[in-house]
Formats: C-alpha cells, structure tokens, sequence
C-alpha cells in the first residue's frame, strides 16, 4: 500500500455524517489518495462533494456527528487515527498532521494577542513551554518566513484579513507537521492576498518545514499554478486524479471537462464569449445514485453507467479517472481491468 | 424619475465618506468622481478596504457621504431626509449583497421574502399581480417558480439563493441594480450561471448594473467599463477593452498580474507581486 516515498496515504477511507432523522449521509466514501514529499495535492470538485470532511477525517479532527466508518491513515508510514475522540491522545494533530481551517481569519482568538495564542498552542502540545521560549519560537519563525515579527504583539483585528490567513498558516505548522491540510484557505481573500497566502504555503515547503500539503479550493485557476497533482471530487468518490497539467488541459472525466468548461479565467474576458456555468448540483448523499454518481448529470450516460460502478481508465501512467463512456471509447489496453473507485 | 434623458443615469461628484474623527480617522472613499451611463454595466474592482462597498452603501443611500454630491437621473438624492424618502428612492436602485446565506430569514419560504420586497411598491397590488410579478422575477433569473416559491433557504443551493436575492431586486423594477460582490460565496464552477444572468437582465430589461468585486476576471467577463479602486479612490477608469488592453496605473497592474491565471506559465513560487 504506497510506496516508501509516500508521505501520506489514505486508504478507502469511509467518513459519513449521522443523520438527524437516523441514517448517514456518506459524504466520502471510498476515497483513497496518497501526497509524496514535498508535493502539494488539489483537491477540486463543487460545494456538497465530501472535499472538507476529507480535510477533516485527514487532519485527524473528524468530531460527531462525523463518523469515520472505514479506511487507513498512514503518514510515513505510521497509523494515525482519524477521529478526534475526546480523551484520545491528540499530540499527532499539530506534529503530523496539521489543520489549516476554512475562514482561518475568524479561527483567531480576539482577546488574546498573537503571541498569547501561540503560548496556548504551543503549552498544549509542551506543558513545560515557558511564554518567552513560545514567543522566541514564533518569532523565528516568522524571521525565516520574511513576516514582521510585530504580528505577535497584535491584536487580530490589528491585521488585515491576508496577514492574518497567513498568521494562521505559521501558527497551524509552528510544531513542524509533516502534512498540513489546507481547506479553501483563500476564499475569503482577494486576489493579492491570495498569491502572498500560497506563496507562503509553497516557502513552508520549500524549506522543509512542512513535507506536503493538501489543498482544497474549488478554484483550478490557483491549482494550476501551485499544485503537483489534482484530485477532483464528485459526491463522495474520486472521479479522476493525476498531474495537474494533465487533469486541467486534457481531463478524462466528463464531471472534469464540465468543471473546466464552467471556469472563468481571466484569458476568457469580455462578453463577447459565453461561459455557461454548470447547472444542478451534486446529489444527496443519504442515498447516492447507484452505479458512477455523476450519471444523472453525464452528458455521456448510457444504462450501464447507472448499474454499474465505473472501471478506472487510464490516460497515462500517473492518470486516471473512473467512467464508462471513457472505458468503452479507449482502446480496450487503456482500460485497466479492476473495478471501482479509483485511487489517487 | 423615469424619464430617458441624455445625461447619465449616476453621477456621483466629489463623494467622499470619513468614518471616525482627528487621529483615527479613515477616509474610506476620497473625492470620487464616477459616472454611469443608461444600460451599461461598470464594474468597481479593488482590494478588500478599498473602500469598494462603503461606495455602494453611498450610492445606495444607506450611508450618509462626508462630502460630495450623488445624482441619480438628474436628480440630487444627497441629502435624502426621511425613511420614506430613502424608501421611494430604493424603487430605483437595489442591490444585492455577498452573503446569499444571511441576507434570508431562514424561518420563512421564497414568497416571503418576495412578497416584502413588493412593500416597497406604493400602489397596493392586488394577490394575482403580486404572484405574476413573483413568477416573472424568478423567471426571469432562471428559475421555476412553480418549485421555488414555497422552498425555505435552505433547500436552495447558494446560486439558486443567490438567484432569488437577484429576482427580489429586479421585482421592484429598478433603473440601477448595484451588485456587491454577489459570486464571492458561490462555486467556482456556477459563479459564470450568476454574471449571466447579470447580462441577461442588463440585455432583457435594459438594467444599469454597477458589479463590485476584487476579481477583475470576473469583471472584464461583465463589464463595458471599469472603475479601478485603491485605498478610497479611483485609480483607473474606461472601457474594458482599454484597461485589459493597456493598463495605465501601477495598481491595475498588479491586479492583473496576481489575479491565477489558468493558462500561461505556472507560478509556483515566482512572480506576482507576492508581498
């Protein structure tokens, strides 16, 4: 399962939410992935297709009503558990691996100055940590990373809403994870705070403090430009996986093509050229359709694709993707024999 | 108020609005001069604090400016006294906001929320008027009313949400539709479905349309002319094919420049203005 190199890998890991009414809403189900060192995995796919409660059962912060019902997390090549159970030992959260929240902006303590926030993170990890070691730690850090280091002496709404994304970001890796999980991390930020946050993150891994990064974010554009790999979601499952290049400029999946063909770009300005944006949205996920999920909405689909789970086809050597209407129109060699989902 | 006359339909002069007092305070939005022609779409495009929404809130009317005049269709609508001035002047220009989430009272259905912007309306319209103008609003944004109006928030998507916030402004008939950066909290991948029904409504009903956003891809997809914004003032204005073209300040260009683009060299690490 995964080569020595592999710096994280999940293994069909099953991660349903309880249902109010009794019943689970099995938001990832089946999703096996693996991040080499120092490489940074995309994650893509709409809103509602499992991509932040992967983040969460990754991060290892999976809480009620959030069930982690199957599946392995290995990180260099050590088990380390996906839910967050109350009383657990929870020192691996922090040190390998690490959680970069959604709207990270509000994650901040208001009362509290940065340097106080960061003596609490690092006290809970280090009893014996004393306020001036944490504050000498954190200054460092940010010394290393070209950040002032008068951010600690601020208040969080002293800082702009970028400044304070990437406070987060060095604070969430101050303990050195080996993976730092980043959901949709730019969302609240405009265009230049966006670039500086990921120029930070790639900074993170460039020096070595951090080995890999799983970045969730609905925008391919930013993918593009700083992921080695892309996975992109669709109701709980992988639909394909592969290069980043490969996966943006020539996708295999239909749900792919779909999502690309939907992206504004900058390159596409003006009104002279239309953009249809896609319609619908993904499934319910109590009760997923049968056979490939995306086959209500497949341009492509045909009877099979709503009785049976797709086969994984493969474009390439590091890609592939998981379709029948691929399956049938590529060479019968293309097409790997095995079932199911496909593995990133 | 809807008489089509040559001059533009927004003229603001001078606008400027100074939030606090001596040391601490800011000048949001300093000495704007802007001007919209009928049936155009502008879009402001800034950074966050640029002072791009504390415009729409003076253009709106929800804010009074420090100084400096706002015409609408010739008319001062500066010193607007009184709710019910305000009120009536709301009939013509609306708005919609980022957050299609909080702008709802999740207890109540879509009617709801359509049928209390139709209170704005002075006349009384009778129950089946209300109903067609409900049903011609939300057709009118792409969405059937027949499964709409009696569905709470959330069991909307955030575009179809989005939708209905947009339905409600253009129910009212507006001259001016003012949108403030409706596609921030919408996917990527149906954030194209909300701009065009911007252009729709702008092609249809030949609605002004004033778009802020901090993505300029976004704006030069809708805009015949853009307003560039840095720290309270426009730093840059024109047709969108001169400032896409032939960006003049040093601000337009980095946008362009930090704005992901999806084709062209990868980054990763180099260029941008990253600081």
């Amino acid at each position: 399962m995964g080569a020595v190199s592999d710096l994280l890998v999940a293994d069909d890991v099953r991660a349903y939410y309880r249902h109010g009414l009794g019943g689970w809403i099995r938001a990832v189900d089946g999703v096996s992935l693996r991040v080499r060192e120092g490489e940074i995995l995309g994650i893509a796919g709409e809103s509602g297709c499992g991509k932040s409660t992967l983040a969460m059962a990754l991060a290892s912060v999976a809480r009620w009503p959030l069930c982690v019902k199957g599946g392995r997390l290995l990180v260099e090549g050590r088990d380390v558990p996906m839910e967050a159970t109350q009383g657990r030992d929870g020192s691996h959260r922090g040190e390998v691996v690490s959680m970069m929240p959604q709207g990270a902006m509000n994650s901040l303590n208001p009362t509290q100055r940065v340097r106080d926030f960061v003596f609490d993170v690092l006290r809970s990890h280090d009893p014996g940590v004393t306020r001036k070691a944490a504050a000498e730690r954190a200054h460092e850090r940010l010394a290393r990373l070209d950040l002032p280091a008068r951010v600690l002496d601020a208040y969080p709404h002293q800082l702009s809403g970028g400044m304070k994304q990437r406070v987060v970001a060095v604070i969430s890796t101050l303990l050195n994870p080996r993976v730092l999980i980043a959901d949709e991390p730019t969302s609240a930020l405009d265009v230049s705070a966006q670039r500086a946050l990921l120029a930070l993150m790639v900074q993170l891994l460039e020096q070595r403090i951090i080995g890999g990064i799983v970045l969730v974010t609905h925008e391919l554009p930013i993918l593009r430009n700083v992921a080695t790999r892309t996975m992109i979601m669709y109701a709980g499952q992988v639909c394909e996986t592969g290069p980043t290049e490969e996966v943006i400029f020539s996708p295999a999946h239909p749900y792919t093509r779909a999502l690309m063909d939907a992206t504004l770009v900058l390159e596409s300005a003006t009104k002279r050229e239309r953009i249809e944006g896609l319609e619908g949205g993904p499934p319910d996920l109590s009760q997923p359709p049968g056979g490939c999920r995306f086959h209500p909405r497949c341009p492509h689909a045909t009877e099979v694709c709503s009785r049976s789970l797709p086969p994984t086809v493969s474009p390439s050597p590091e890609h592939t993707a998981g379709c029948w209407w691929l399956a049938q129109s590529e060479p019968p060699t293309a097409a790997a024999a095995g079932e199911g989902a496909v593995d990133a | 108020m809807t008489t089509d006359g040559p001059g533009p339909l927004l003229r603001c002069t001078g606008l400027t609005r100074v939030f606090g007092q001596g040391q601490h305070a800011v000048r949001a939005v300093h000495d704007v001069d802007l001007s919209m022609r009928r049936g155009e779409i502008a879009s402001i495009v800034g950074e966050s604090g640029s002072g791009k929404s504390t415009l729409a809130r003076l253009i709106l009317r929800l804010l009074a400016p420090t100084a400096g005049s706002v015409m609408f269709d010739g008319r001062d609508v500066t010193r607007l006294r009184g709710f019910a001035r305000r009120r009536a002047y709301w009939t013509h220009v609306q708005a919609v906001f980022q957050d299609p989430f909080g702008s709802f009272n999740q207890f109540y259905p879509v009617r709801h929320v359509l049928r209390s912007a139709l209170r704005l309306e002075e006349a009384h319209l009778s129950r089946r008027e209300r109903e067609t103008r409900m049903t011609a609003a939300l057709e009118s944004v792409g969405l059937d009313a027949g499964s709409v109006l009696d569905q709470l928030p959330h069991e909307l998507s955030g575009g179809q949400r989005q939708r209905v916030m947009i339905a409600r402004a253009v129910m009212v008939k507006p001259e001016l539709l003012i949108a403030d950066e409706p596609t921030t909290m919408i996917d990527a991948s149906s954030r194209a479905n909300i701009l065009n029904v911007l252009l729709d409504l702008n092609r249809d009903h030949t609605l002004t349309i004033l778009f802020i956003t901090h993505d300029i891809s976004l704006a030069t997809y809708v805009s015949d002319t853009l307003f560039i914004m840095q720290g309270g003032q426009l730093v840059e204005s024109g047709p969108v094919e001169q400032v896409t073209r032939a960006p003049e300040h040093d601000y337009t260009r980095r946008l362009f420049a930090d704005t992901f683009s999806l084709h062209g060299g990868s980054w990763r690490g180099a260029g941008g203005s990253a600081a």
